[in-house]
């Protein structure tokens, strides 16, 4: 079964949309015989030979050239390739529909953005009962955060100050978040899920500046020399 | 321009009462326009610890409720001239109040008052939040322990976001009143030092109340510890802390042990 390919006018419009979808669906054409429908393109000023020639660049197996006066062929090597198989005008032809390629110019389609990671900024103390939950982000805190108090962060948690409540870091499958504080005194620390008590670590990173984070499914902390 | 000054702590016990009567006692005395307010209703307390419980007719409740007048609840000091209380019900609860009635009452006290020292009911409950409600001030009643320090954490917490100052996107200004502080046993390690609290509440210092027995016989005898024994460590304490109050720049001053090492182990198989 052959492919029916249609160049439409403007060919350099046409030929850049054709790029992409290639680009997009690689090997799509590849060993698929072609025969090259040129009926759009009589209004247009384009050489068909030229035409051929660009699709023949980019690998297509060009068995037959239709719609099109053979003439203007002649002297290249599609001369006589052309199907003039009687009947063929007006009976639809089974097109197969490649995937977004009928948009002529599809939009470049803009550069993924580069993530954005809003971040939340307290700098006053938080306070016993007070419950700080930021789910799209980092959380930095200015100051204490008192025993029963927590901070819920989708991201990292920076604290300025003596941490002696609660720390939920990465809330949102954040393996990569990490806990910062200037003094540990935490009633407990926990990352993507996994946490631990102050029974954990013991007394010998109390009242220290220490990083918490994730290693391989273990929750680390180590004091920040 | 009156004040309203809320007197609380989160939890029970610390001195919140006495410290009302106290404060507004030696504020009256440094001639201002006291009336302080109990907002414990169901548990009340300031009157018997100011000497009035057997002058009481109408309360807070009846006045918020509209049932008197707030001119036949209020009861004048004996003592002090300038100094009134407007006792809380014993007979209701919490609920009686309703925070439109708090609020006229406390806009009726303003006009008549220099000073309105609402004396907080313990918790966080509706007693508490009510009686901070409109406070322009605060006094965060500490026992320099754990339970304490953590409770009134909580209490600043709802002071910077519940008040109506807050909510209006204004500050309130907090300070830290520090009781029954026994250097002796804070040297020891048994309690808190006064350092290590600040350090949790980060707010100021108002003053350092001694741990004494000045301020149960005050209590027990129903009247505050300035008027009861103005030369008591606890009631120049009181005195420096209600001039801070006003205003005034003074330095706290900490209690230090004064005994010897024998004389206080002595004392102490004495006692």
């Amino acid at each position: 079964m052959a492919l029916i390919v249609v160049p439409e006018p403007p060919f350099e419009a046409w030929l850049t949309a054709l790029d992409q979808q290639m680009a997009r669906s690689a090997g799509f054409f590849v060993d698929r015989p072609v025969v090259v429908n040129l009926s759009a393109m009589a209004e247009a000023d384009d050489d068909p030979a030229q035409v051929l020639a660009a699709l023949e660049a980019r690998d297509l197996r060009i068995i037959g050239v239709e719609g099109v006066d053979m003439a203007a062929l002649r002297g290249t090597p599609w001369f006589g390739a052309t199907l003039a198989a009687p009947g063929r005008e007006g009976k639809p032809d089974k097109f197969i529909d490649l995937p977004e390629a009928a948009a002529p110019t599809p939009p470049e389609p803009p550069p993924p953005e580069p993530v954005r990671r809003p971040s939340l900024l307290i700098n006053r103390p938080v306070r016993s009962g007070q419950s700080i939950v930021f789910e799209e982000g980092d959380v930095t805190v200015i100051g204490p955060v008192s025993s029963g108090a927590e901070i819920i962060a989708g991201g990292s948690i920076h604290i300025y100050g003596t941490l002696r409540g609660r720390a939920v870091a990465g809330l949102l499958g954040g393996a990569e978040a990490r806990i910062f504080c200037t003094r540990l005194a935490a009633e407990l620390l926990a990352i993507d899920g996994l946490y631990r008590t102050a029974d954990h670590w013991g007394h010998g990173l109390q009242g220290k500046p220490v990083q918490v984070w994730l290693d391989d499914k273990e929750l680390r902390l180590a004091a920040l020399e | 321009m009156s004040k309203v000054l809320v007197v609380t702590s989160g939890k029970g016990g610390v001195g919140k009462t006495t410290s009302s009567a106290a404060l507004g006692a030696a504020l009256a005395q440094a001639g201002k326009n006291v009336v302080v307010v109990d907002f414990d209703v169901g548990l009340r307390n300031l009157d018997l610890i100011m000497g009035a419980e057997r002058r009481v007719v109408f309360d807070l409740v009846n006045v918020v409720q509209g049932d008197a007048k707030l001119a036949q609840a209020l009861i004048r000091d004996k003592r002090v001239e300038t100094l009134s209380l407007l006792p809380a019900s014993q007979t209701r609860d919490k609920d009686a109040l309703t925070p439109e009635g708090v609020e006229r009452v406390i806009d009726e006290l303003r006009e008549k008052f220099d000073w309105i020292v609402c004396d907080s009911p313990a918790g966080i409950e509706r007693g508490a939040t009510l009686a901070m409600r409109h406070a322009d001030m605060a006094v965060v009643v500490t026992n320099p322990e754990v339970s304490s320090v953590r409770d009134s954490d909580r209490i600043i917490g709802l002071l910077d976001s519940k008040t109506a100052r807050a909510e209006a996107g204004e500050t309130i200004e907090k300070h830290l009143l520090l009781t029954r502080y026994d250097a002796t046993r804070a040297a020891r390690g048994e309690m808190l030092k006064v350092e290590d609290v600040l350090e949790i509440l980060a707010i100021p210092l108002l003053g350092i109340i001694p741990d004494s027995e000045d301020v149960l016989k005050a209590s027990n005898v129903g009247c505050p510890v300035t008027l009861h024994n103005p030369l008591s460590g606890p009631a120049r304490a009181y005195a420096e802390a209600a001039r801070r109050l006003l205003g005034e720049t003074i330095a706290v001053t900490m209690p230090v042990e004064k005994k010897s090492l024998m004389s206080r182990w002595f004392g102490r198989s004495v006692a």
